[in-house]
C-alpha cells in the first residue's frame, strides 16, 4: 500500500492549514521532516523542514497510530500556517522525499471505508462534503474560460492518443501493410504536447502571482538602505529605519498595489556574519523567506556579488543603493531608480503573460508535471526498437491528463488505428 | 477438455464429429495478442498450443525486433494435421464423448439442464456450454445469393437461434468473411516474393521445442489498379454493398470491397498466399475476403500478378451469424438469469480460434465448478489476456467482432507471452488442469529461474571494473549486479558474459528469460500499484439488485448511466465516463449501508 499525502483543509489564505499523510511510511516521513516525532495523538511544536533540512515553517505535528486514525493507517498531520506558499512548499517537499504521492480526490475517505474505520453516518456526511467539493472543482476545471481549458486538455489528449495509435499500429499490425516510419509524426506530436504543457506549467506560477500577489524580497548587506527604499515605495514608515547596521531583525512585510497587482515587499535583516544570536536568527529567517519569494531585489553597497544561494539570474534584480551619496542606481532619498524597480516587477508579471495559465490547483500542476515527464521519457526513447516502452510512457502521460479530464479508452486508440490504416490481410 | 481434466464428464455435441478441429477461416494460429492467448491456454493445460505446434508448417515470431512484451508467436498450420491433432486428443480423453446431433433448445431444471436435439433426443447435464461459432442462425452470402449455412457446405443452427432469441433479449448479428480458395497448381509462383519462416522457430507450447512438420514458405502478391477497377465497377453486386447484410463486420479484417472503398487512395493491397496444408492443393489468399458474385471474384483474382490463370476451388463469401450481447454474461461466462448456461466463442461477439479457445476453457472450468457448487474462477485483467478479454466483453460489450490486440492490455509489459506459464500454470495446477509432466517441467523451470536470478544478483562490480572488462556502462559510481546489467538496454546478455565469463555456463534459456524479467522490472514496479488498485476494485462486487437511485449526491446524469449499465464490480463502475472518485465513494457507502441492512 502506498503512502499518500494531501492538503486536508481548504485552499487559500487561512490561519491554519492541515496537511495529512497516511500510509505505512507516514511516520518515517514525519521523522524526516519534523523530528522528533511526538507520541501518538499528542501534538508537538516542530520546525518542519524539507529533505535538505531547510526550514519551511514551524507548526504542530500530530501522529496517529495504525488502527487509531482517520484512515486506519499510520497518519501524521502537519498543522502549518495557512498561506499558499507554506502549503505548497510542504507539499512539494513531500513529493520530493519520494516516500508518498499526492492522494487522488476522496482517497483518504476511501481508505477509511476500506479499513472499516468510519461508521456509516460519518461516511455519509463526509461523502457529501467531498462530493460537493470535487464536483465543484471538476466544474470549475471544465468551466475555466468557457471550456477553453478542457479544449486544450482534450487537444493534448487527442494528440497523445494519435501518437499512441501510430505506435500501436506498428506493434499490433506488424505483419501487415502498415507504414513503419511513424516516428517523425509521433515525435512532432509529443514535442507539441510537451511544449504546450510546459507553457501552462510556467504560466501557472504567474497566474497565481496575479491572483495571490507577487512576493518581492529586498536583501543585501546591512545598512544598504533596504528599509528606506521600502518606505519610499510604500510611502509610509513600515520598516524601522536607522543608521545603525542590523536594525531590521525580523522580516517585515509591506503590501502595495502596482498596476492592480498585489505586491508584498519583504524587508529582511541585512546579511552579514554576526555574533548576535538574535540577529543571526533574523538573518536565517531572511534567507529562507528570500528563497521562497517570487523575486529578489539585491541592494548592495559596492560591487559585491549577490549571495549565490539566493540569486536567480533570470528574474532577480541587482542594484546599488544610496545613489544620493553618489555612484548608486537607486535612492530612497531622491527617488532615483524607483521607476526601474516598479518596471521590473511589472515586467515579471507581464512576462508570465498574465492569466495565460489554467493551472490554478496544485493537483493539476502535479498531474501536468507527471504528464510532461512521461512525455519527455517517451521522446527520449522514441527511435529505439522498444516501441512498447514509448507507448507505455505515452499511456502514462495520457492517464495523468485524464486525471484532470475524463478517461482514456483503448477503443479510441483502436479507432484511430482503423481510420488511418488499411488493415486486414 | 478442461472439464475432463478437472474430473468432469463431457458430451461434446456437434453436427459432424468428423469436423472436429476444422479451421473455418485462415489456416493460421497466433499473432499479436492472439499468440499471447495461445500461450495462456497452454499454460493452463489447453490443447491449442500443442496442436498448432504439431501442425505448424511455418513459424514466425512477430515483432522480433521489438521488445519481448509485444512479441507474438504465429504459425501457418496444415489444416489436416491440426484437425488430426485436435481429434486425437479428444478421442484419447475418456471423459469426453463426441455426440453428433443438432441442439435445438436448452431447458432449465432446478439444478442443471436438459438439452433437446433435433431428432427428439434429450440429454440431461449439470450445465451446458454453447459454442456455436458462425453456425448460430448462420447465413452465407455470395453476391445476391444467400443460403442458411454455418460454413460453406454445412448446415446452420437455425432452431437453436429461435430458442435463444426467446430467452435472451439482446441477440444481434455480426458478419465475417472469407476469401476464395485457390488451386495451388494454377498459381504462377515464380516471380512472387516469398516469406520464409524464422530460422529459429518459436513455438506455442511451453512443452514443445521444435517443429514436427516440414516447413514451407508463403508467397506474397498484390492487388493493383485494375483489380480495384473491377471491384469498384461491381460494388453494387457485393452482398455487403448491395444491402443484403445487416451484421457488423470487423474493421481490422475488412473485405477487399471495404479496402477499395475506404482507402480509395491506396493503389495496391498486399496478399499472402498461404498454403492450407503440405498435401493439400488449396491456397488461402489472405487479404481479399469478399462477398462479390463468383464470376466477379474470378475476374478480380485473375487481374493479380501470379494469379492470371488461378482456379477458384471454393468461392469467397460473407457469413452472418447471431451473437448474444456479452454484457448479458457474468465474468464466469454464465448467462445471467440462466446460471447453468455458459457461452463461449463467437456467440459472445468475438472472432478467432484463439479467443474462442480461451473462452471455452474459462466457460468449461466455471461450468464444472458451478455444478459442483464451487465459486467461479475469475481472471483479472492485470494478470492475463484472458482476463482482459472477458472483462472487455462482459463490461463493455462489442460493436464489431472482438479480436485480441496487445494494445487492449494496459499491463502488457508484465503480462507477456514469455511468462504466461509463470502467471497461470500455478492456477492450472490448483484447479487440476495441469498434468504431471507439465507440472514437473514448470517446477523445474521455476527453480532454475530462481537459482539463476540469485546467482546473478550475487555478482557485482563497479562501473570502472565493468568497463575494464568491456561491458560498457555509464561511469556513475553505482555498483551493478549481473542482474542489473542483464536488464539494461542493448544486449545485456553479452555484457554480462563479458563482465563475468563464468556466466557463460548458465543455461541459455534461463538467462534469456531472466533478461526479459530484468528488462521490464522497473515498469513492473510502476504498474504494480495501479494493478493492485484495479484488482481490489475487480474483487469488490456490486450486488446485482443494487439500486443506484438510492445513492445520494450523484448527478442525475451519472445516476442514469449507472442504472443503465449496471456495473457489476467497482472496477466497472470506475470505468464509466464522468465517474468521479467522490461519486464512487458514495456508491461504496450505499453498498455498505445496504449490506448492513441486509445483515440486520
Amino acid at each position: 500500500m502506498e503512502t499518500i499525502h494531501a492538503l486536508a483543509t481548504g485552499r487559500g489564505r487561512a490561519g491554519v492549514a492541515v496537511i495529512r499523510v497516511s500510509g505505512p511510511s507516514a511516520w518515517a516521513i514525519a521523522d524526516r521532516m519534523a523530528a522528533p516525532l511526538p507520541a501518538p495523538r499528542e501534538a508537538g511544536l516542530r520546525t518542519i523542514r524539507d529533505g535538505a533540512g531547510t526550514a519551511l515553517d514551524r507548526g504542530l505535528v500530530l501522529p496517529f497510530a495504525e488502527g487509531a486514525s482517520f484512515t486506519g493507517e499510520p497518519v501524521v498531520e502537519f498543522h502549518v500556517h495557512g498561506g499558499p506558499a507554506v502549503v505548497e512548499a510542504v507539499l512539494r517537499s513531500l513529493g520530493e522525499l519520494g516516500l508518498s504521492r499526492m492522494a487522488v480526490a476522496g482517497e483518504f475517505t476511501r481508505r477509511a471505508l476500506e479499513n472499516g474505520v468510519l461508521d456509516l453516518t460519518q461516511v455519509q456526511g463526509l461523502a457529501d462534503l467531498i462530493d460537493a467539493e470535487t464536483e465543484e472543482q471538476r466544474r470549475t476545471a471544465l468551466r475555466v474560460a468557457d471550456g477553453a481549458w478542457s479544449e486544450m486538455l482534450s487537444g493534448w489528449r487527442a494528440a497523445l492518443v494519435r501518437a499512441r495509435a501510430l505506435l500501436e499500429a506498428t506493434i499490433d499490425f506488424a505483419d501487415e501493410d502498415v507504414p513503419q516510419d511513424v516516428l517523425p509524426e509521433v515525435r512532432d506530436l509529443l514535442v507539441g504536447v510537451r511544449d504546450g504543457i510546459g507553457a501552462q506549467i510556467a504560466g501557472a506560477a504567474r497566474a497565481r502571482a496575479v491572483r495571490e500577489g507577487v512576493v518581492v524580497a529586498v536583501i543585501g548587506p546591512p545598512n544598504a538602505g533596504k528599509s528606506s527604499l521600502i518606505n519610499r515605495l510604500t510611502s509610509r514608515d513600515v520598516a524601522i529605519v536607522s543608521d545603525r547596521a542590523g536594525t531590521t531583525r525580523d522580516v517585515i512585510e509591506a503590501r502595495i498595489e502596482l498596476d492592480g497587482i498585489l505586491v508584498t515587499l519583504l524587508d529582511t535583516a541585512g546579511l552579514r556574519t554576526t555574533a548576535d544570536e538574535v540577529e543571526g536568527l533574523g538573518i536565517d529567517r531572511a534567507k529562507a523567506r528570500a528563497r521562497d519569494a517570487d523575486l529578489r531585489l539585491f541592494l548592495r553597497l559596492a560591487d559585491e556579488a549577490p549571495d549565490p544561494d539566493l540569486f536567480r539570474a533570470d528574474r532577480d534584480l541587482v542594484l546599488r543603493g544610496k545613489a544620493d551619496l553618489g555612484g548608486g542606481d537607486v535612492s530612497a532619498v531622491t527617488g532615483v531608480g524607483v521607476d526601474r524597480i516598479v518596471e521590473w516587477i511589472g515586467k515579471h508579471v507581464e512576462d508570465g503573460g498574465v492569466g495565460d495559465s489554467f493551472v490554478s490547483r496544485e493537483r493539476d500542476r502535479i498531474m501536468l508535471e507527471e504528464a510532461a515527464s512521461a512525455i519527455e521519457a517517451a521522446i527520449d526513447q522514441a527511435g529505439a526498437d522498444e516501441a512498447e516502452l514509448v507507448a507505455e510512457d505515452i499511456r502514462r502521460a495520457t492517464t495523468a491528463l485524464e486525471r484532470i479530464l475524463g478517461r482514456v479508452d483503448v477503443e479510441e486508440v483502436l479507432g484511430e488505428i482503423f481510420s488511418s490504416f488499411c488493415l486486414g490481410k | 477438455m478442461a472439464v475432463a481434466r478437472m474430473g468432469g464428464t463431457v458430451a461434446l455435441m456437434t453436427l459432424r464429429g468428423a469436423d472436429l478441429g476444422q479451421m473455418s477461416c485462415n489456416p493460421a494460429i497466433g499473432g499479436l495478442g492472439k499468440g499471447h492467448l495461445v500461450r495462456e491456454i497452454d499454460a493452463l493445460g489447453g490443447v491449442m498450443g500443442l496442436a498448432a505446434d504439431e501442425a505448424g508448417i511455418q513459424f514466425r515470431l512477430l515483432n522480433r525486433r521489438r521488445g519481448p512484451a509485444v512479441q507474438g508467436p504465429r504459425a501457418q498450420a496444415d489444416r489436416t494435421l491440426f484437425a488430426a491433432a485436435v481429434r486425437r486428443r479428444v478421442e484419447d480423453e475418456p471423459k469426453v464423448d463426441v455426440v453428433e446431433g443438432e441442439v435445438v433448445s436448452v431447458e432449465p431444471l432446478d439444478r442443471g439442464v436438459i438439452v433437446h436435439l433435433a431428432d427428439g433426443a434429450e440429454l440431461q447435464a449439470g450445465a451446458v456450454v454453447l459454442a456455436t461459432g458462425t453456425f448460430l442462425g448462420g447465413t452465407i452470402h455470395i453476391g445476391d445469393r444467400s443460403v442458411p449455412a454455418g460454413r460453406m457446405g454445412d448446415r446452420a443452427a437455425t432452431r437453436l437461434s429461435s430458442w435463444l432469441r426467446e430467452v435472451v433479449p439482446a441477440v444481434g448479428r455480426l458478419k465475417t468473411g472469407t476469401p476464395p480458395r485457390l488451386d495451388r497448381r494454377s498459381i504462377r509462383m515464380d516471380g512472387l516474393d516469398q516469406q520464409v519462416g524464422d530460422a529459429d522457430p518459436v513455438l506455442f507450447s511451453f512443452l514443445s521445442d521444435r517443429p514436427v512438420a516440414r516447413q514451407v514458405s508463403c508467397a506474397i502478391t498484390h492487388t493493383n489498379e485494375r483489380t480495384h477497377e473491377i471491384i469498384r465497377a461491381n460494388l453494387s453486386r457485393s452482398a455487403m454493398y448491395g444491402g443484403h447484410i445487416d451484421g457488423v463486420g470487423p474493421r481490422y479484417c475488412p473485405s477487399i470491397e471495404d479496402k477499395v472503398v475506404r482507402f480509395a487512395e491506396k493503389t495496391s493491397h498486399q496478399i499472402f498466399l498461404e498454403p492450407e496444408g503440405l498435401d493439400l492443393d488449396t491456397v488461402y489468399p489472405n487479404g481479399i475476403s469478399t462477398s462479390l458474385p463468383e464470376e466477379v471474384q474470378e475476374d478480380y483474382v485473375r487481374s493479380i500478378a501470379g494469379l492470371e490463370n488461378a482456379r477458384i476451388l471454393q468461392p469467397g463469401y460473407a457469413v452472418e451469424y447471431d451473437y448474444v450481447d456479452p454484457r448479458a454474461l457474468d465474468a464466469s461466462l454464465a448467462l445471467r438469469g440462466h446460471p447453468f448456461v455458459f457461452l463461449a466463442g463467437q456467440i459472445n461477439g468475438t472472432t478467432g480460434y484463439e479467443e474462442a479457445a480461451a473462452q471455452g476453457l474459462v466457460a468449461g472450468m466455471n461450468a464444472l465448478r458451478h455444478v459442483r457448487g464451487e465459486g467461479p474462477v475469475r481472471f483479472s485483467r492485470t494478470e492475463s489476456y484472458i482476463g482482459v478479454m472477458i472483462d472487455d466483453l462482459v463490461s463493455r460489450g462489442v460493436l464489431e467482432p472482438y479480436r485480441m490486440f496487445t494494445s487492449r492490455a494496459e499491463y502488457r509489459l508484465t503480462i507477456r507471452a514469455d511468462n504466461a506459464d509463470q502467471r497461470l500454470t500455478p492456477l492450472g495446477i490448483e484447479h487440476g488442469l495441469v498434468g504431471s509432466a507439465r507440472r514437473a517441467a514448470f517446477e523445474a523451470k521455476m527453480d532454475a529461474l530462481a537459482r539463476g536470478r540469485s546467482d546473478l544478483e550475487s555478482l557485482s562490480a563497479t562501473p570502472a571494473q565493468l568497463n575494464a572488462r568491456g561491458a560498457d556502462v555509464r561511469e556513475d559510481g553505482r555498483r551493478r549486479t549481473a542482474w542489473d546489467l542483464l536488464g539494461q538496454g542493448g544486449d545485456g546478455i553479452i555484457a554480462v558474459r563479458r563482465a563475468w565469463p563464468e556466466t557463460a555456463e548458465m543455461d541459455a534459456d534461463v538467462v534469456a528469460q531472466l533478461r526479459i524479467t530484468s528488462l521490464y522490472e522497473r515498469y513492473e514496479t510502476r504498474q504494480r500499484n495501479d494493478a493492485e488498485t484495479l484488482r481490489r476494485d475487480e474483487m469488490q462486487e456490486i450486488p446485482p439488485n443494487f439500486d443506484f437511485r438510492m445513492v445520494g449526491s450523484l448527478s442525475g446524469e451519472l445516476r442514469q448511466k449507472l442504472s443503465e449499465r449496471r456495473p457489476r464490480t467497482v472496477a466497472e463502475a470506475r470505468a464509466i465516463d464522468g465517474m468521479t472518485p467522490a461519486a464512487l465513494v458514495a456508491v461504496l457507502m450505499e453498498m455498505k449501508k445496504a449490506e448492513t441492512r441486509a445483515s440486520a
